[in-house]
């Protein structure tokens, strides 16, 4: 195991299995779906149980995995899974229990086109089931959206980072095209994982037996029997979620700064949406993209000043407009925002969006 | 520096492995690179594609309409892409599943007979590397060592053996392609 950056080609979904143990996570519980299963795949092949101790675990089925990761990161562990928008589907229930015990964890979700069981193809199917949330009560996931293979791998890290610092679930929102095709990659070099001292103490709330002599036993849960009680806590919530949005919004512009027209867009939708900015600027059209990295907490600011001073809005999205209304709150309607969208696994083309953007913007 | 590439064929022609070949050659050169599969059920026999695009900078779209170059391996794959290859492009056949021609006049078109001559070397899995040859003799993209140093990072250790015979059949490729 060299301990040094390293520059391979590969898939995003490949990236994301190299980066977890790369930046020390302690384990891994999934479950095989397309179009995710290599992530499992290449963490079976890299065997990090031999190496830096990773735990790596296929479960009986989704709904195990994501009990798995609410029990891991209750330890104070650095705990993932992965799976695609069905399997996502079944996890819903401990979602929520994670986000009011406030365990740290991540969950990457590697959409295909849906409702249901859908297609096997690439879609932005799932951005209001992770921004939103199909579980239930007054909860937010940290949602960061990964453009390229590239960001795919350094979200891992930056994952981690978010989730201890606010102990909260954190989603990374990909799809099938980020997650099956390949790219240049530069991987971290290794981070160790943390020993039971520093857990202990970074994650003085873990229930764990670490701490067992000093201190009355921490307790992980999301029942409440007093209802005053769990409003307090749900208050406490809102409020760290107060500054998770005023401290950890990302966004990235192209070529915003003369824009008349921009392109809101995340995710691959983003990319192909760029591939269409450089045929528009060509032609002579002052055109850029906003796009959001991370979804939750939304770039609310960033698109309010944006439409002050565009013409015209495109939200483009592999769905039937799921992004869409918050772009269109966030701008309090300071301009005409148009959409595109394709879904069921359908990708658009750069051509849809210029002639789009022809028709509009005439 | 931008080449925007598409090779399509039969699902297990080794279309998918060529490009990516042709991928980790490119990073030996020290581009960018993106690898895009179209994949699911038609990787099963029917027609596979992936588009391969080579960059000094960023790459943006990994999806595209137009094409610098065409690799097509059958009928299909050519009525399909014949027409997204930019004017002054590159279209490269396989003669062997090719039944109605390229007629354009706009583009450069060159013939590889790569199925007859991996089966005349007795060897027909050789075949994608022929064409990844005269790909590289014709567009010259990347070098042959860039290839060879690419195999060696796309292939696990336990088929290095094999690297040798496949850089005779790219070198091979450079020497059969036509141009039309």
């Amino acid at each position: 195991m060299h301990n040094d950056h390293e520059i391979l080609l590969l898939k995003g979904n490949e990236a994301i299995a190299h980066a977890a143990i790369r930046y020390g996570y302690d384990g891994f519980f999934g479950y095989p779906i397309t179009p995710q299963s290599e992530i499992l795949e290449t963490l079976a092949l890299l065997r990090p149980w031999e190496t830096t101790g990773m735990v790596v675990l296929q479960s009986e089925s989704e709904v195990a995995s994501i009990n798995m990761i609410y029990a891991g990161g209750s330890t104070g562990k650095c705990v993932l899974t992965s799976s695609s928008s069905v399997g996502i589907s079944l996890m819903q229930e401990v979602i929520p229990y994670m986000a009011i015990s406030e365990v740290p964890a991540l969950i990457v979700s590697v959409q295909r086109g849906g409702p249901g069981l859908g297609t096997i193809q690439p879609s932005q199917s799932d951005y209001t089931q992770a921004v939103y949330g199909g579980g239930n009560g007054d909860y937010h996931n940290i949602v960061l959206a990964p453009c390229s293979v590239q960001e795919s791998c350094d979200m891992v890290g930056l994952a981690k980072e978010l989730m201890m610092k606010w102990r909260t679930p954190v989603i990374i929102l990909s799809d099938g095209s980020i997650g099956q095709m390949m790219e240049k990659c530069t991987l971290p070099p290794y981070t160790p994982r943390r020993t039971d001292e520093e857990i202990r103490q970074q994650c003085p709330w873990a229930v764990n037996g670490l701490g067992i002599k000093s201190r009355k036993p921490n307790v992980v849960t999301s029942l409440e029997l007093d209802q005053a009680f769990m409003e307090k806590r749900n208050k406490a919530l809102q409020e760290k979620y107060k500054q998770i949005e005023n401290t950890e919004v990302r966004a990235e512009y192209y070529l915003t700064d003369d824009a008349e027209t921009v392109i809101v867009a995340f995710g691959s939708a983003a990319r192909i949406s760029m591939g269409a900015i450089d045929i528009l600027r060509e032609q002579g059209h002052k055109i850029g993209l906003l796009r959001p990295i991370t979804l939750w907490p939304f770039p609310n600011n960033e698109v309010l000043e944006l439409s002050k001073r565009a013409k015209r809005i495109l939200v483009v999205e592999l769905n039937e407009g799921q992004m869409l209304r918050d772009v269109e709150w966030a701008s309090q309607f300071s301009c005409p925002i148009d959409f595109i969208g394709h879904s069921g696994g359908v990708i658009m083309t750069p051509d849809e969006i210029v002639e789009k953007i022809c028709s509009i913007a005439k | 520096m931008k080449e925007e590439i598409i090779i399509s064929g039969f699902g297990g022609q080794g279309i998918l492995s060529m490009g990516k070949i042709l991928a980790y050659a490119g990073i030996m050169e020290g581009k960018e690179v993106t690898w895009m599969p179209s994949y699911g059920p038609e990787q099963r026999g029917g027609t596979a594609n992936v588009t391969v695009i080579l960059s000094d900078k960023r790459i943006n779209s990994p999806v595209l309409n137009t094409y610098d170059t065409a690799i097509v391996l059958n009928q299909p794959s050519l009525d399909k892409f014949v027409n997204c290859v930019k004017p002054g492009g590159t279209l490269i056949y396989d003669p062997a599943n090719i039944l109605t021609p390229p007629s354009r006049t706009d583009i450069n078109i060159y013939t590889i007979e790569a199925m007859s001559e991996s089966a005349k070397m007795q060897n027909l899995k050789v075949f994608n590397m022929l064409l990844l040859g005269g790909l590289i003799k014709v567009r010259p993209i990347v070098t042959v060592e860039d290839v060879v140093q690419g195999l060696r990072k796309a292939l696990p250790e336990r088929h290095h053996h094999l690297i040798p015979m496949n850089e005779e059949a790219i070198r091979h490729g450079m020497e059969i392609i036509q141009r039309l």
